[in-house]
């Protein structure tokens, strides 16, 4: 009887081990080898021979550069890192708003829904690129300006002279740059929330509509229904797409389009690869903290 | 006894009042929450369609168009020489029919392979599961552009423990072709491969065990069971992975970039149609290519937006009732 279970269990581990095999390969193959790659690159000057290439041990060189001697990796790194952390709690709100208003019966809720999604579609990098491309040829290769004439001209506000007008009430400087920056990113806001939306929206249909009943009879008011209920049992919905949303902005961020030129355009294969670690690290870092900050104050049910 | 019954017919008579003034009293609010909400959704909806709105007019509009002030959004003179420029600077036809098939391809490979290795994590106990499946998150959260120079000589060089060196002196190069992004498909490493089983995973946990217990009851062996019994129940988390992996796919301009820079795929080709049609087609007017690209643009969303109407409703069905949710 005991022998037969230990075969029983034997074979269990033998099948998780079988059915998970093809991502293990690849795993290895693809992430921990490359990522192994990526430290070695980073210690070593690489370069392109006839069969492959040739690495030189230059120790902490490709760091120094990177932190001390290049102009713009500081800064694009610091602006990049920035930029995600303004528009990432921008965004979480902003999807659990709509998500909220979307998960309420109305009439057209299928087509409003439908547009929703449509910055999934649209909001695609092939396109954003085309699009972005076509604006530097119009300006003349001055594509700092063109990601803000982008959503601005896109978005069809102008926020400057709203913002003049606020500043006469003497309203505090910073809070009008978030404020004008939040307005203007609007659009990038926007279309960065598809899947957050879609998340969250699975999220509040599979709250029982019984916990609603029993509170509506109670006599809590929506207010108080939604921090008591609705909140509580999104929030470890949230992790996710706090996580979703700090992978998806820094895949999109400059600092990536910095480490590719310095890949593949100047053929600095152990800078870019210092660099990418470096960003890496701190995407982690931000990553880790803001997790373990929320993680905290979300509530599990069981 | 009609006094009791008089009394009676008055109370309910106050009760209904009551009710009917605490209704108005709540109709109030709720109209101007109503309203509020309406205004709030009309609005967004209108910055996200006022783009491609914008897009759309502009593909159509001729240049004179473009320059009149008067025309706004509806072309005077609507033409449709933009769309056949596009047509042809992006071989619309070729790269279209090789983006849908790769990206059908693709998104097959990642469905079926995310879901049996999801299925793995989901109910088969073995040594080191919870380090794997942490492992699984770090492929999430660390982003492919971290190590894509070491990502790009593995495939410029493809070898298989030293076999091709061996035989030829060098390794295979297999940029330009599909074949690094299937075999990081089939290997589940692919585009967002990560997510998908992870939503895999969360989708076969919250199933209940007792399905595969009679399966397994019946004699029933573990892949027969994943197959046959698990599988068809797995239908909205399968949709979900489908349409994500198919869009994304599609749209992804980072490994195509990165692996198949010279192929007709319809990402690169709308990527650089805009150098193509400064450079190679001479056009100097920038405006001009503005409106040739949006045309391309267009051509470009049609078939995802056609792919999406007609998955809408399955697919927000199965958004609903997918594992999405931890």
């Amino acid at each position: 009887m005991k022998k037969k279970r230990i075969t029983l269990e034997a074979r269990e581990k033998r099948t998780g081990l079988l059915f998970v095999l093809p991502w293990v390969i690849g795993f290895l193959v693809f992430f921990a080898y490359n990522m192994a790659q990526t430290i070695v690159f980073s210690f070593n000057k690489l370069t392109m021979g006839k069969n492959g290439y040739n690495l030189s041990f230059v120790g902490l060189d490709n760091f120094n550069y990177a932190f001390l001697k290049s102009a713009d990796f500081v800064r694009t790194l610091t602006e990049s890192t920035g930029n995600i952390l303004i528009d990432v709690p921008l965004i979480i709100f902003f999807s659990l708003f709509i998500a909220v208003i979307l998960n309420r019966q109305f009439k057209g809720r299928a087509l409003v829904r439908a547009i929703f999604f449509l910055p999934v579609i649209m909001a695609s990098a092939a396109i954003t690129s085309a699009l972005t491309a076509n604006l530097q040829n119009m300006l003349g290769g001055l594509s700092s300006t063109a990601a803000g004439t982008d959503s601005q001209q896109v978005s069809g506000l102008n926020i400057q002279s709203i913002a003049v007008m606020i500043s006469d009430y003497g309203i505090p400087k910073q809070l009008i740059d978030f404020l004008v920056g939040a307005v203007g990113n609007l659009y990038e806001i926007i279309r960065n929330s598809g899947v957050q939306i879609i998340i969250f929206l699975a999220a509040l249909q599979a709250i029982p509509g019984s916990l609603y009943e029993v509170a509506q009879m109670e006599g809590a008011t929506g207010y108080e229904i939604f921090w008591k209920i609705t909140f509580p049992l999104v929030s470890p919905l949230i992790v996710t797409n706090l996580v979703y949303t700090i992978v998806d902005l820094y895949s999109q961020s400059t600092i990536i389009d910095m480490e590719m030129t310095t890949a593949f355009t100047q053929q600095n294969f152990g800078l870019s690869a210092a660099m990418a670690l470096v960003s890496s690290a701190v995407i982690c870092l931000i990553l880790g903290v803001c997790t373990s900050l929320i993680s905290k104050k979300v509530f599990y049910q069981t | 006894m009609p006094e009791a019954a008089k009394a009676l017919c008055l109370k309910i008579d106050t009760e209904k009042k009551r009710e009917k003034n605490l209704k108005l009293k709540r109709a109030v609010p709720k109209f101007f929450l109503n309203l509020f909400m309406a205004v709030i959704l009309v609005g967004i909806s209108y910055v996200i369609l006022s783009p491609l709105i914008g897009i759309v007019s502009h593909s159509f509009m001729s240049i004179n168009d473009y320059y009149n002030p008067l025309v706004y959004l509806i072309p005077e003179q609507g033409t449709l020489s933009n769309y056949r420029t596009a047509w042809q600077q992006i071989q619309y036809p070729n790269s279209l029919a090789y983006t849908l098939i790769l990206s059908s391809v693709i998104m097959l490979i990642q469905t079926f392979i995310c879901g049996f290795v999801g299925y793995g994590f989901a109910r088969f106990r073995f040594p080191g599961r919870n380090l794997l499946f942490a492992m699984v998150i770090a492929t999430i959260v660390v982003p492919v552009q971290t190590f894509m120079v070491p990502l790009y000589g593995q495939f410029r060089n493809f070898d298989i423990a030293g076999i091709l060196h061996l035989l030829t002196g060098h390794g295979a190069n297999l940029l330009n072709t599909p074949v690094p992004i299937l075999l990081m498909s089939v290997f589940g490493s692919g585009l967002r491969s990560g997510l998908f089983i992870y939503i895999f995973r969360q989708f076969f946990k919250g199933l209940p065990k007792e399905i595969e217990w009679a399966a397994f009851i019946d004699g029933a062996g573990p892949f027969y069971t994943y197959f046959v019994v698990m599988l068809p129940n797995a239908g909205s988390a399968i949709i979900t992975v489908l349409l994500f992996s198919f869009v994304w796919q599609y749209n992804d301009v980072f490994f195509a970039s990165l692996f198949m820079d010279d192929s007709n795929l319809l990402s690169i080709q709308i990527t650089t149609l805009t150098p193509k049609l400064a450079q190679t087609l001479q056009i100097r007017d920038p405006n001009q290519v503005m409106l040739i690209v949006h045309a391309g643009v267009v051509l470009t969303i049609i078939p995802l937006i056609i792919v999406y109407l007609l998955l809408q409703k399955h697919f927000m069905e199965s958004v609903d009732r997918s594992g999405i949710v931890g």
